[in-house]
């Protein structure tokens, strides 16, 4: 391997070396600049030792791999990649902002910040999900919170890309992951489950909460292993004042069995943007951790777990999706509500896992658009959310599989729209009227929605003239965020 | 640049005109075809006549365990049906296409690529490359960093560093994988003309140099006329049954 060394001053393929920004004993990080490229870049050049340590070497190439695949704001933008025939490096963006590491010195931080974290780390997860990317290494380090304010991804040395070869999978005989933030499946060597990172999470947000690692700073791999069957200290119990919702998000997030974690990312920060929808479970309220027993058959369990580890790939990222049911509660609208329904209830017997969000909007006046929310006005809101809840009492669902939101807003579409997008909606199931004047002169609501929702969406109609209820249904264009 | 292999086309004439429409259209600056012209279809003039064709044009064309078998008339440790489509295939074929056949060679390199039917260990004893050990055998025949080749007529792909085993993945469909890093690939292409992976729709791959991007491509073709004509021609009908089913 011909290797060049580099120094500030000297120029690599058209790249002039700039500052050495940080040199570690994986990489050294250079801050680069080349004609045309008008955003901060760096160079990250592997340190490879005379030793050629394939733990360096394997990541490198992962990285190499994954890195020009993926696109968005939640992770730094590529620029260029150079094998290993000559020089290996990657150029790419740096990121204007701070690493969440940082965040860490305030710790315990108030709970409020804690959901805003998480959702923002949440959020970025979806999207790095949605490209098929397992990131395996979810900790503050590895988190760059933009100036603009989104969370974004730094190093996928140890990412698993769902449809490239991995090339860590069978290298090494030992779990791969940072100690306190490593997912009980990585311990087992399972590296294709996006609920990993679900598990990292809830590690970061069990830290920023108490100041404290639910399983500390493990140094063994046995002492990894415990994670598999001990339960943490409830964080309440280390910070009273956090509230029972951000427990249950916690808790949920570290389940060492991934089935019963959050199964999206998008639901974990479904959750952490409407804590009040929450449903609490146990967990909410445990304030000690399990006694002997439970504990005795978790850790039998594990054990069961461990000789048998579960097959990888079982998870696709496009399980358990969110659908919003977006409601029309007015007069003259029972019939076609009704078939909303029906199509509801279809999709939710045909696809497990599904989260459920009732819309409604209560329009309000676009001149009188601040108007106080007085007595009259709560009323008007509360009775919405109590006939939203009505309609929804036929499809028998279980109680957090779905939550009611009632929106005022000017613009139903645009309410709508915002709600798709602001929530991670992967589908919208909603209503059109049948075919009217005043509707060919307005527009319609549904056909806003269709044009400019981030997802599916299912119109539900009734057939014209016809006397049955059953709707007809037309898919809309699936149109996938980038 | 962007090179099409096509491997074990098996005078499936259907099949390889899909597999060049489909390269055509996502562009291609060559063709590699990695061996097996003949053999079990009922279109082996058709076949030979369009690749010897395209090697004309610049295309570069590698001996297969069917087509040295369709030149000589023998048919050595084959299974039945395999012979009998052979000893016909011999009778069809007029002594151009023959003559063309017999001049192939069984490998070929190009930069830091190999190109091979079967394998590099003896790529004229047409050994398999069905796990990770005989891939690994492969590699280390080799000081070329990719190896191209065919003959299983299965998907595949390995990759290998120079002091660990070879390691196997499963290639999914119309997905660029990159062949980058420290390390050495072996990319099993399907088959053209008679895939044996459960699924039926042909089979082709296409590496972009420049991008060190290789993807396995699937092709739906008309498997009905396909298998009608090797019906028509009396060769085995378990050849034309097989087609359907990818096996």
């Amino acid at each position: 391997m011909a290797r060049q060394q580099l120094q500030t001053g000297s120029t690599l393929d058209g790249f002039l070396i700039g500052e050495k920004l940080h040199a570690g004993g994986m990489a050294t990080l250079w801050r680069v600049t080349r004609p045309g490229i008008d955003i901060p870049i760096v160079m990250k050049v592997p340190t490879i030792l005379d030793g050629d340590d394939a733990t360096i070497i394997v990541g490198f190439e992962m990285e190499m791999m994954i890195l020009p695949r993926l696109s968005g704001v939640h992770v730094p933008r590529c620029i260029a990649v150079k094998d290993f025939a000559q020089q290996p490096y990657i150029v790419m963006e740096y990121i204007q902002g701070h690493s969440l590491l940082k965040t860490l010195d305030e710790a315990p931080l108030p709970p409020d910040r804690v959901a805003e974290i998480g959702a923002k780390v949440a959020v970025a997860l979806i999207d790095l999900h949605r490209q098929n990317v397992v990131h395996l290494d979810i900790k503050p380090s590895n988190i760059m919170m933009r100036d603009t304010g989104e969370a974004a991804f730094i190093d996928f040395g140890l990412s698993r890309h769902l449809s490239l070869p991995d090339l860590l999978e069978e290298e090494f005989r030992v779990p791969m992951g940072t100690g306190p933030y490593i997912s009980p499946e990585q311990v087992l060597h399972n590296r294709s489950d996006v609920r990993s990172d679900i598990f990292s999470l809830g590690v970061l947000l069990y830290h920023f909460a108490t100041r404290v690692r639910p399983w500390g700073l493990p140094k063994s791999s046995r002492a990894l292993r415990r994670r598999l069957w001990r339960d943490p200290v409830p964080p309440r119990k280390l910070r009273p004042d956090i509230p029972p919702w951000l427990q249950e998000v916690i808790l949920r997030c570290l389940e060492p069995d991934p089935t019963l974690r959050y199964p999206t990312a998008a639901q974990l920060a479904f959750d952490l943007q409407h804590p009040d929808e929450i449903r609490l479970t146990e967990r909410a309220t445990r304030m000690e951790r399990a006694g002997f027993l439970p504990t005795l058959r978790r850790r039998m369990k594990a054990a069961a777990l461990e000789s048998h580890p579960r097959e990888p790939g079982e998870q696709s990222t496009a399980a358990a999706p969110i659908v919003m049911a977006a409601v029309d509660l007015s007069e003259g609208m029972e019939r076609l509500s009704a078939a909303l329904r029906l199509e509801v209830a279809r999709v939710l017997g045909s696809t497990p896992g599904v989260r459920l969000a009732c819309v409604n909007v209560l329009r309000q006046n676009r001149i009188a658009m601040n108007y106080p929310r007085d007595e009259e006005g709560r009323n008007i809101h509360m009775r919405r959310l109590v006939e939203l809840k009505e309609w929804a009492r036929p499809l028998k669902l279980d109680q957090g599989a779905a939550t009611f939101h009632v929106l005022e807003a000017a613009d139903t579409a645009a309410a709508l729209v915002e709600f798709a997008t602001a929530n991670h909606v992967d589908q919208v199931l909603i209503c059109a009227r049948a075919s009217s004047n005043l509707r060919r002169f307005v527009g319609s609501v549904s056909s806003q929605v269709v044009a400019e929702a981030p997802c599916t969406v299912t119109v539900v109609r009734l057939p014209q003239g016809g006397e049955t209820s059953a709707a007809t249904t037309e898919i809309a264009a699936a149109i996938t965020r980038t | 640049m962007r090179i099409a292999f096509l491997s074990d086309i098996h005078g499936n004439r259907e099949a390889l005109d899909a597999c060049l429409a489909h390269a055509a259209r996502v562009g291609v600056d060559r063709y590699v075809f990695l061996g097996d012209l003949v053999g079990y279809g009922a279109d082996p003039v058709y076949v030979v006549d369009k690749v010897a064709e395209m090697a004309d044009e610049g295309a570069l064309v590698l001996l297969g365990n069917h087509d040295a078998a369709a030149v000589s008339g023998e048919i050595g440790g084959m299974n039945q049906y395999a012979g009998e489509a052979i000893r016909w295939t011999h009778q069809e074929l007029d002594d151009a296409q023959l003559e063309f056949l017999s001049r192939l060679k069984s490998s070929a390199t190009e930069d830091d690529r190999l190109y091979v039917h079967s394998e590099a260990t003896a790529p004229n004893a047409w050994h398999y490359v069905t796990n990770a050990a005989e891939a690994e055998r492969s590699l280390r025949a080799t000081d070329k960093r990719l190896t191209f080749c065919g003959h299983v007529h299965r998907p595949q792909l390995y990759h290998m560093t120079a002091m660990k085993p070879a390691v196997y993945f499963k290639p999914p469909p119309g997905q660029p994988i990159p062949l980058v890093g420290n390390r050495k690939w072996l990319a099993v292409q399907g088959a053209v003309g008679q895939p044996r992976d459960e699924n039926p729709a042909a089979a082709w791959g296409l590496f972009d140099t420049d991008k060190g991007e290789f993807t396995y491509m699937r092709v739906p073709y008309d498997i009905e006329t396909a298998a009608g004509k090797i019906h028509a021609a009396r060769l085995p009908q378990i050849l034309a049954a097989r087609l359907y089913i990818g096996r």
